[in-house]
């Protein structure tokens, strides 16, 4: 079973939860950008052990199945189409061979997620079929789609008759973000007033932002003595903020390491916001503790 | 500064994570006592760890709230960290890296030799004639940041970074030292190549070096980068080690 892409989009990888245990060799570790639109579209389609789907970025692309697969799309609302007639989101469908999947511009968000009962079936690298477009590795051929690449769709039992009542609710994605967050292990190096601005300002997304970080513009955030420290670990979420005062939530793609004093840390429960966050976006940061954004997981 | 190695901070990194951070120096004894309690964790078979991080000056511990609490997490790092650094295991490999230093393996060596007025035997001599330190791992996979570069030949970085340096490449960069593991831009002087892959995905051990192993260049000639660089290829070249 395959997938044949006619176009790819403007970024399409293929990822999972992303390539864990290797930080400390210094290995990113990728994987999806919005861990909640990616686990309801496996949710959809039945498969239940972390399969690979594609992850499409501002603009879907065109796909057409090479054999008969039951799919799913979660996400942003690309206007999906199936032989050009509107096609469901956030629930499973099937899709024959022959038939042409479109997904156009997206009108809300930033990310789709496209998941085949039975996975995207690339080889594992390193214990993830996550695409790292840095280290040319895993997912497809180590980089995003092109038009002519065939998918390979992993085999699943599941049929659709035992799946049709499968569906998921919408996304809603506001163009004013609330993201909480805990207090950063570098926030002493803020000063009061620059804690102040950092929760109580708005701040807006810029055009440079990617896979690998959410950058922010606004008033800058005072720090007491620059933000440059030597360098040490950063997770998904860690929010550096730059010598101009700018944050910088850090995200899929993230380096390892990081030199920059970091903020906050978004809570694991607001990380699709910034994953679907799009360029021009307002976003807000409130401040919860530990306990209170361990009870969200 | 805080000079007691054995003062630990312990602060929350998200809701999935902790670090235990020892200060903000690079210091030889600090990262000792990083890898230390690195190895302690490990050894410890805390249940709800999933992944250590270990930097410069701070270690990074990712865990499971579903299996363990931060405060209860915190209390146990805090027990680690306060034991003695005795505990620290003597696996202290020194890696031996071939090096071929200068001509187009090394481009930059004669900006180098200009520069420290050093000439170029003298700096392969110096270059080769220290055991550096690795204090961690991370901008690319298998980057090792090494400390104990001699200052006679530190070196501000280009001005300009070249757009694509080879894997492999060694370079200097203001007073650090290391090694490309893959192709990449990059500001570094390039002194020399090594034919060793420091990173590579196929292999059951993705990466060389890990953080407190020690890197000693050897210089070889171009016949040998040559040598072994197909037997690196063809798998069957092990790097010396020392332990």
């Amino acid at each position: 079973m395959a997938i044949y892409v006619v176009n790819p989009g403007a970024l399409t990888t293929v990822q999972d939860l992303g390539r864990t245990g290797y930080q400390a060799l210094g290995m990113p570790c990728s994987g999806v950008m919005d861990p909640n639109a990616w686990s309801a579209a496996n949710e959809l389609v039945g498969n239940k052990n972390g399969e690979a789907a594609l992850e499409l970025t501002l603009f879907g692309g065109i796909y057409e199945m090479k054999e008969e697969a039951i799919l799913a799309i979660t996400g942003a609302d690309m206007a999906p189409t199936l032989d050009g007639a509107p096609c469901p989101m956030n629930r499973p469908f099937s899709a024959k061979k022959g038939q042409t999947l479109m997904l156009g511009c997206a009108v809300s968000g930033c990310r789709a997620y496209l998941a085949a009962a039975g996975g995207i079936d690339v080889p594992e690298v390193l214990g993830s079929r996550s695409t790292n477009l840095k280290c040319a590795l895993g997912g497809y051929r180590g980089r995003a789609l092109l038009s002519g690449d065939l998918l390979p769709i992993g085999s699943s039992a599941v049929r659709l008759a035992d799946i049709s009542d499968h569906a998921a609710a919408a996304a809603l994605y506001p163009d004013d973000i609330s993201v909480r967050v805990i207090g950063g292990p570098q926030e002493d190096a803020f000063t009061a007033e620059g804690l102040h601005t950092f929760y109580s300002d708005r701040f807006t997304v810029s055009q440079e932002s990617d896979r690998m970080g959410c950058r922010l513009t606004g008033p800058p955030v005072e720090s007491k003595n620059g933000t440059d420290i030597i360098s040490d670990a950063v997770v998904f979420g860690s929010i550096q903020v730059t010598p101009a005062g700018n944050p910088i939530v850090l995200l899929a793609d993230r380096q390892t390491t990081g030199g920059y004093a970091k903020i906050a840390t978004v809570c694991t429960a607001d990380l699709w916001k910034l994953a679907q966050a799009r360029p021009g976006n307002t976003v807000h940061f409130q401040k919860i503790t530990v306990a209170e954004a361990q009870q969200l997981l | 500064m805080e000079q007691n190695s054995g003062k630990v901070r312990i602060l929350p990194a998200g809701d999935q994570a902790l670090v235990a951070e020892f200060g903000d120096q690079i210091d030889l004894a600090m990262n000792d006592s990083v890898q230390a309690l690195t190895e302690r964790v490990r050894e410890s078979g805390l249940a709800g760890i999933t992944e250590l991080v270990p930097t410069f000056r701070s270690l990074l511990i990712y865990y499971q709230p579903s299996v363990i609490g931060y405060d209860a997490l915190k209390e146990k790092i805090q027990l680690l960290a306060e034991c003695p650094d005795t505990a620290i295991s003597a696996q202290r490999r020194i890696l031996k890296i071939p090096c071929c230093y200068g001509s187009h393996f090394g481009p930059d060596l004669a900006d180098l030799e200009r520069y420290t007025g050093i000439d170029r035997d003298e700096i392969i001599r110096i270059h080769s004639g220290t055991d550096y330190r690795v204090y961690m791992l991370g901008f690319l996979p298998g980057f090792a940041y090494l400390g104990g570069l001699d200052e006679r030949i530190a070196m501000p970085r280009l001005s300009t970074p070249r757009l694509k340096i080879p894997k492999g490449a060694v370079g200097i960069g203001g007073n650090q030292t290391g090694v490309y593991p893959l192709e990449s831009p990059g500001g570094w002087r390039l002194i020399g190549s090594t034919p060793l892959d420091f990173y590579n995905p196929d292999r059951k051990e993705p990466v060389l070096c890990r953080a407190g192993d020690r890197i000693r260049f050897i210089p070889i000639t171009s016949a040998d980068y040559y040598d072994i660089k197909r037997m690196v290829t063809q798998g069957s070249y092990h790097p010396e080690m020392e332990i």
